[in-house]
């Protein structure tokens, strides 16, 4: 196993438009001035003229990217992902979801990890309000091997494709070596037959901390990592409900249109069990540290560990 | 421009009205007040200025066309038509279930199409992507994008124009359609957009104050264009909304409904009259 690399997605991401930019020269990278958070910074300096700082219009962006995508670009716009999503919704659902048009958007400062900004820039709807977007690709990687690989992927897929970048820098907890990313295939992290953790981003690690601990204490925990929540993994879902019957979900995300729906639709059709979601349950954020947001709002490995027990214990 | 080219393109777009009276006259729907208005200067863009190919729609080196107003396609559609991108007789399923053209334009259905829009003020900021392909590629194909004025109360427009400006767009036309009516109302009254000459100056554009209606001045106003380097180009082409029927002309009413048959009737003689004018003086 490699070195843990602590990094946050959004820096990982920014990376990986580099490696990918010196292969392809269909990309371009659009920012509406906030390339020095968003992380778009590090292709901007090495790849100046394929840059394009739009200003502070989002929706302007979202159309400029689909234009540029008309024209045989491979368009990546990046904001935060309460601007990207929210602010941009319609111009993304009409000129770039509608025609299908080959465009990527990145949002970053996604979740409630965004932390001291609060609740105006803490988005818990990105998820959902892409989700909603006929043909939209949505991923959400967890850590920086696995944003170098979606990054790619997202690249590759010809089509709209949302991803889902966090402001935290966060340990990697997957192995270089091993790792393998398949767009739209979820990933058995621990095996076991009591119940299912499936979560997706930044808390990915969380809860795979909580599994080992319950490991530990003789508690057969499946966890299911699911990078891609559009279109989602139906397979390993459908099979865990049977194997394991009681799934928990866990998101960085209001409970309302994340991965927890998102399961949640495949579970109710195919084999209901009984689903807990672990997110934030329909409120806005407040400032304060990441880490101690995360834990006031119970996705930390602790708060995880106790909803997984309260479930065994039914 | 001499009389005979001058006469043909007024053919044209008499052509291009009419097809849009029947299309919004089988949709029993629509928008025939904004399509008739714009007829000149789409009739203009396609048969005489733009780089296209009917039998090679997506041909990567023609010039790109964006109705950033989508819901005049009724018009737009019969250019189309009449250049060969489809046959005429899809005019009358527009907005039927399953036809091919649908009631805002959509690139993925419609040959010849270059942007879907419908949504006001996005097209140009498309319009502003595909310009500045352009130039990142070093081609030379021009695009074009024309917007209502009520349009021009969407704050996108705005945000377009300073990135078209600041990006030196010199290979993007933008032509407001200056009507002067949108829904509610005039758009004095609505929510007024003038100076709009001197705001698209000071946004850094080359503007030009047209008659939407004189192919001389459309002509003169795109050639123009092609001479200013450094910035994008503004149109302000002063038009009548509803142009060449009559009843419609001015009217805010005939902004989004089909006619009925006797005002289909009405309005088909009156564009078919026209047409057989202008066939008459050849
Ligand atoms: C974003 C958006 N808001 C509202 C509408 C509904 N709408 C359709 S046409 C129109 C008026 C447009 O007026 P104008 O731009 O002057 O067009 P024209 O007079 O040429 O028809 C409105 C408000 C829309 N299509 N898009
Ligand atoms: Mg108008």
């Amino acid at each position: 196993m490699a070195d843990v690399v602590t990094k946050a997605t959004r820096e990982s991401f920014g990376m990986a438009l580099c490696e990918l930019a010196k292969e392809n020269d269909k990309i371009v990278v659009l920012d509406a001035d906030l390339a020095g958070a968003t992380k778009t910074s590090i292709f901007q300096k090495e790849f100046p003229e394929r840059f394009f700082d739009c200003g502070i219009a989002e929706g302007n962006m979202m159309c400029i990217a689909a234009g540029l995508a008309t024209c045989g670009k491979i368009p990546v716009a990046a904001s935060f992902a309460m601007f990207a999503t929210g602010r941009a919704y319609e111009q993304i659902r009409n000129s770039v979801g509608y025609p299908k048009l080959n465009v990527k958007i990145a949002g970053s400062h996604a979740g409630i990890s965004t932390g001291e900004d609060g609740a105006t820039h803490q988005c818990l709807e990105d998820v959902a309000l892409m989700r909603t977007i006929p043909g939209m690709t949505v991923l959400c990687p967890a850590d920086h091997y696995e944003m170098m690989a979606a990054a790619k992927a997202a690249i590759e897929h010809e089509g709209p494709v949302y991803i889902r970048l966090g402001r935290l820098a966060i340990d990697s907890f997957n192995d270089p070596d091993t790792y393998e990313f398949e767009l739209g295939k979820g990933i058995t992290l621990h095996e076991g037959d009591e119940i299912t953790v499936i979560a997706t981003g930044l808390v990915v690690n969380e809860a795979r901390k909580a599994v080992e601990e319950l490991e530990k204490e003789g508690k057969n925990v499946r966890l299911i990592n699911i990078h891609t929540i559009k279109p989602i993994d139906r397979d390993i879902i459908i099979k865990a409900a049977k194997e394991t019957g009681r799934i928990i979900t866990v998101e960085e995300h209001n409970v309302i249109g994340g991965l927890g729906d998102a399961v949640c639709d495949v579970v109710t059709s195919e084999c209901p069990v009984p689903v807990r979601k672990v997110g934030v349950y329909d409120r806005y954020g407040y400032s304060g540290p990441a880490w101690e947001l995360l834990e006031k709002f119970g996705l930390t490995a602790s708060g995880i560990k106790k909803v997984i027990e309260e479930e065994l214990a039914k | 421009m001499n009389n005979t080219d001058k006469r043909q393109l007024k053919i044209l777009a008499a052509k291009a009205r009419l097809g849009a009276i029947i299309g919004t006259f089988n949709a029993k729907s629509g928008h025939p007040g904004g399509s008739l208005s714009a007829a000149d200067i789409m009739t203009y863009l396609y048969f005489k200025e733009m780089n296209v190919d009917p039998q090679n729609p997506s041909m990567d080196t023609r010039d790109r066309f964006v109705l950033s107003k989508g819901h005049c396609c009724p018009s737009l559609y019969a250019v189309l038509a009449q250049k060969g991108f489809f046959d005429w007789s899809e005019l009358e399923s527009l907005r039927h279930v399953g036809a091919m053209l649908q009631g805002h334009p959509d690139m993925k259905g419609t040959p010849g199409i270059d942007m879907s829009t419908g949504s006001l003020g996005q097209g140009v900021s498309a319009a502003c992507g595909m310009a500045l392909a352009a130039k990142c590629d070093n081609k030379d194909y021009r695009v074009y994008a024309v917007l209502g004025d009520g349009e021009c109360e969407e704050g996108q427009v705005w945000e377009a124009a300073m990135f078209a400006s600041h990006n030196k767009l010199d290979n993007l036309v933008i032509i407001v359609d200056q009507n002067g009516l949108q829904i509610d109302g005039p758009v004095a009254e609505v929510c007024g957009i003038e100076p709009l000459d001197k705001k698209f100056e000071s946004f850094g554009f080359n503007v030009i104050k047209i008659n939407g209606h004189c192919f001389d001045d459309i002509e003169a106003a795109f050639e123009n264009a092609k001479t200013v380097k450094g910035k994008p180009t503004a149109i302000l082409a002063k038009t009548v909304k509803g142009k060449g029927v009559s009843f419609m002309e001015n009217q805010v009413d005939w902004h989004g409904k089909g006619p009925n048959k006797d005002e289909y009737e009405k309005a088909k003689a009156e564009l078919e009259a026209q047409i057989a004018g202008l066939e008459a003086e050849c």
